[in-house]
């Protein structure tokens, strides 16, 4: 007689902080070793990939030594967009409204803030033309570009039940081709030689920089977290909020509206996104062309995903993220490997944090088979 | 043939099923034979469906056999039934209370979905021709060419019914089937079942609804927290006996009930009517009044309208018509905030699915209604250190058995879980009904709790009684209903059979009226 062992499945009665976070840095490590194996696979070494990486995003000790920030710099440019999508995508997430169109809301509120910056000039020329007047309202513009964007899912959603996946995930190309029939023809710049893009925005529209390319959007970013952490910690709308991901039905039953707050939420969620789309526009492009819609808001979801839907971690989790793109592109020149090797690593990361956040909801248990009369299928 | 002398078709022994914190059958017995209707009786919960679900491969019991017979001239043979595929090679089929149906493909079409041995070229003419003569032999009119879409509730349960015939299955369990059927559908299941059983097969039928046992089963076995209670033939009992096997408790002891001052009409319902989640009327022209300082207990078997009168009486669920009324303001089908305001609490049914958010703190959970006002409210914000002071004072009243006030909700027992909702309630009622007396409406309070913890349940519901509060008490046991109840009115099929007064009624009076018999 054959004694089998089955390995069983088997519900946690408590899951605690620590292991959450355990498993979340045994997860990103073992994505690195997954990347690891295919970079042998690829004829690469490894370890000098990863360190070109790490050089590539943050830079080397020699450059330090010389005052040379380029690489940590362009990290955080990167880190900008991405902490405030990843935002975005946290507050919906965090009532379980799977805002995916976080892209879509971006190109939205870049393309609002080129809008303000292009046009009011010549349409309200008595507003000053000072940054302390346009950056503000450009950043009015995007939050509500963006939150008109997430307007429309939210009120499908809460008045006629339409699935958000859907809605939020189409609106985004069709915000793309808006944005993209804006810079090619609409607002195309007459004296542009016909390249592609608007008129350069003038410099009372521009986000001041400080170091290379990065500028004080960082500071919008991290006041969006700081902000976002108040409302959802400390506020009685962060408990709602909290309540309705937890157990819809017993926010109902507390006297929570469903339907209010899926609008509430998706206009703060839309309206960071737009912001996302203003510091991009308005701190690095000067202007509206290709390249807005470069992957901030899906890359938003991984982040919001890897952080836990928590404000801190976003920004985190962004920096990290945006670490690797910049590591990324790093080692195309210096070891001509693809710049995609980043984005592989990305998506294996959160393959398995995905896969390894069932450990701290389960546990494993080898469980010792009775002996078969006859073969049976295994259960589901 | 006498029942007792057919063949044994199916026997389970000793089996033994738990789920996480829950034993959901402790070492049950059923013994089905061939050619019967075989109800299998219980409340929800009482672990009816998980025991059927083993029989059918769905759950593999952790303890116990099962024993099936192959044909009537066999003895039962162990059985190791691992998947619904093992259960219907041995003859064994289940239909759901949620049908398994593609809506999109016809009737013959979900009929050989998923069949062993269907060949690579699909002869659907020769199905057809099948399925119609097996629809003619038992009564079950279905054309196979129609879409799944297109049929009534009643018609695709047929096709359900088909799906297995077609497979050979031998062995029928019904999952509470009359619960989606109008009477006269029910009726002609009725018939049909009868057909199958003179051909010998064997139906298992799950139900807490006592008139359809009484009428399409020839044996019943009851089973209440998961054990047997009893196994007799419907022809040796009576509809009042097997409601007190099914909702009686062993346990019996009374709370002292004081003598209140009964005052004016608090809670007013006036000929309300609403439909159940599947749409189905669930209320019809529902009437009662709760007055200050009275308990008005809701009789009933599960299911008969009582979680969706709760439901409306509390905002969570719109009427069709008729109005509510609480201390003389009109609330039909106001938000559940409105009725909050007003001063109705509410403890639910379901505690962890509505009354409380397991994976919140046990701080989180007691403010989930008073969370809007000072002092846990400081404008926009929420003050930490008063949900902190807040949350500690009602763990300590109410004498809530907590690690601390962080720990999740659901990692307490359920009779702490009750109690901490009940502190929400109670103080929260406290606070809005300022205009007057405060409506508690109690669904099932002590489902579910050791004794300790139902006594002082029991006693808080008494104490906010002898407070002035008008109390809506809905139960499935008679005993607790009898014990606390000035007036107990009797639910059955979405109406109010009559009101009697507690101390005047006897349990068997109650009984017969949530069979559903005018008294």
């Amino acid at each position: 007689m054959r004694m089998a062992f089955s390995i069983k499945l088997e519900k946690r009665l408590r899951s605690s902080r620590w292991m959450a976070i355990l498993v979340s840095v045994a997860s990103v490590m073992l994505a690195f070793l997954l990347g690891a194996v295919l970079l042998t696979v690829f004829d690469a070494d490894p370890w000098d990939t990863y360190r070109a990486m790490l050089q590539g995003a943050f830079g080397t000790s020699e450059q330090w030594q010389e005052g040379q920030f380029y690489s940590v710099t362009e990290t955080l440019v990167k880190a900008i967009p991405l902490i405030l999508t990843g935002l975005a995508v946290s507050v919906a997430f965090r009532m379980l409204f799977w805002n995916i169109g976080a892209e879509g809301q971006l190109v939205m509120g870049g393309v609002a803030a080129a809008g303000v910056a292009l046009w009011f000039p010549t349409l309200f020329p008595f507003v000053p033309l000072s940054p302390w007047v346009y950056l503000p309202l450009m950043i009015v513009g995007s939050v509500l570009a963006g939150a008109a964007w997430a307007l429309m899912p939210a009120l499908l959603k809460s008045f006629l039940r339409v699935n958000e996946i859907i809605t939020t995930l189409m609106l985004n190309y069709v915000a793309i081709l808006w944005y993209q029939h804006l810079f090619n023809v609409i607002w195309k710049d007459p004296e542009g030689y016909g390249f592609p893009g608007s008129a350069e925005i003038g410099e009372f529209a521009q986000v001041p920089r400080f170091s290379g390319r990065l500028h004080w959007g960082l500071g919008v970013a991290v006041a969006a977290a700081v902000l976002l952490w108040v409302v959802l910690d400390r506020m009685r709308w962060g408990y709602e909020i909290r309540l309705i991901g937890e157990n819809a039905t017993a926010a109902r039953y507390a006297g929570v509206s469903l339907g209010r707050n899926i609008v509430m939420v998706m206009l703060l969620s839309g309206g960071l996104a737009g912001i996302a789309g203003m510091v991009e526009v308005a701190g690095i492009s000067h202007r509206l062309q290709q390249g807005l819609n470069v992957g901030y808001g899906f890359t938003g979801i991984i982040v919001a995903w890897l952080a836990r839907l928590n404000p801190w971690g976003v920004m985190l989790v962004a920096t990290l993220l945006a670490a690797m793109l910049v590591g990324g592109d790093q080692i195309q020149i210096t070891m001509g490997l693809p710049a995609s090797v980043a984005l592989v690593l990305q998506g294996a990361i959160l393959f398995c944090v995905l896969g390894g956040d069932m450990f701290t909801r389960y546990r494993l248990r080898l469980v010792r088979k009775s002996p078969q009369v006859r073969g049976t299928t295994p259960m589901v | 043939m006498v029942i007792e002398a057919r063949p044994v078709a199916v026997e389970m022994r000793a089996i033994v099923k738990r789920f996480p914190g829950v034993l959901a059958n402790d070492r049950v017995e059923l013994v089905i034979r061939s050619g019967e209707v075989h109800a299998l009786l219980g409340e929800n919960g009482a672990g009816k469906t998980t025991l059927m679900s083993a029989l059918c491969g769905l759950y593999r019991p952790d303890e116990g056999e099962i024993y099936i017979a192959r044909s009537d001239d066999e003895r039962p043979q162990p059985a190791d039934i691992g998947s619904p595929r093992d259960a219907i090679q041995l003859g064994v089929g289940m239909v759901h209370q949620h049908f398994r149906l593609v809506a999109n493909q016809t009737v013959a079409e979900n009929v050989i979905l998923g069949l062993d041995g269907t060949p690579l070229l699909l002869d659907m003419k020769s199905v057809g021709e099948r399925l119609l003569a097996l629809s003619e032999k038992y009564g079950l009119r279905v054309d196979p060419e129609t879409f799944i879409w297109q049929l009534s509730v009643g018609e695709q349960q047929r096709v359900e019914i088909l799906k297995l015939l077609f497979r050979g299955a031998e062995i029928l369990v019904l999952d509470e089937p009359t619960a989606v059927l109008t009477p006269n559908e029910a009726a002609e299941l009725g018939k049909t079942l009868r057909r199958m059983c003179a051909e010998g097969k064997a139906v298992v039928f799950i139900s807490h609804k006592l008139d359809e046992v009484m009428s399409f089963c020839d044996r019943v076995t009851v089973l209440r927290d998961g054990r047997n209670v009893a196994a007799l033939a419907t022809g040796d009992t009576d509809k009042a006996a097997l409601a007190e096997l099914m909702v009686g408790r062993e346990v019996l002891f009374r709370v002292e009930k004081e003598d209140t001052e009964i005052g004016e009409v608090v809670l007013s319902v006036e000929e309300v009517c609403a439909l159940n989640d599947k749409g189905f009327p669930a209320l019809q022209d529902v009437s009662l009044q709760v007055a200050s300082g009275e308990v008005l207990g809701i009789a009933g078997v599960s299911g008969n309208g009582q979680r969706e009168l709760a439901e409306t009486v509390t905002g969570l669920r719109g009427t069709t018509g008729g109005r509510v009324f609480v201390r003389g303001r009109e609330l039909t089908d106001q938000t559940p905030l409105r009725f909050i305001r007003a001063g109705v609490s509410h403890i639910p049914g379901d505690r962890l699915g509505m009354g409380l958010a397991g994976n919140l703190p046990v701080s989180d959970n007691l403010i989930m209604k008073a969370f809007r006002q000072a002092p846990l409210a400081a404008g926009p914000f929420l003050s930490k250190p008063a949900v902190s002071i807040f949350a500690d004072r009602l763990i300590k009243a109410f004498d809530v058995l907590t690690p601390s006030r962080s720990t999740p909700a659901r990692n307490l027992s359920g009779g702490n879980q009750q109690k901490a909702i009940l502190a929400r309630e109670i103080s929260t009622g406290e606070e809005h009904g300022d205009a007057g007396a405060t409506v508690l409406v109690a669904v099932q309070p002590t489902r579910g709790l050791d004794v300790g913890a139902t006594e002082s349940v029991r006693r808080a519901l008494l104490e906010q009684r002898a407070r002035g509060s008008a109390i809506l008490l809905v139960s499935e046991d008679l005993d607790e209903l009898l014990a606390l109840s000035d007036r107990i009115a009797v639910m059955h099929a979405g109406r109010i059979m009559g009101v009697v007064t507690g101390s005047e009624t006897s349990m068997e009076e109650v009984g017969l009226m949530m069979a559903g018999e005018m008294v």
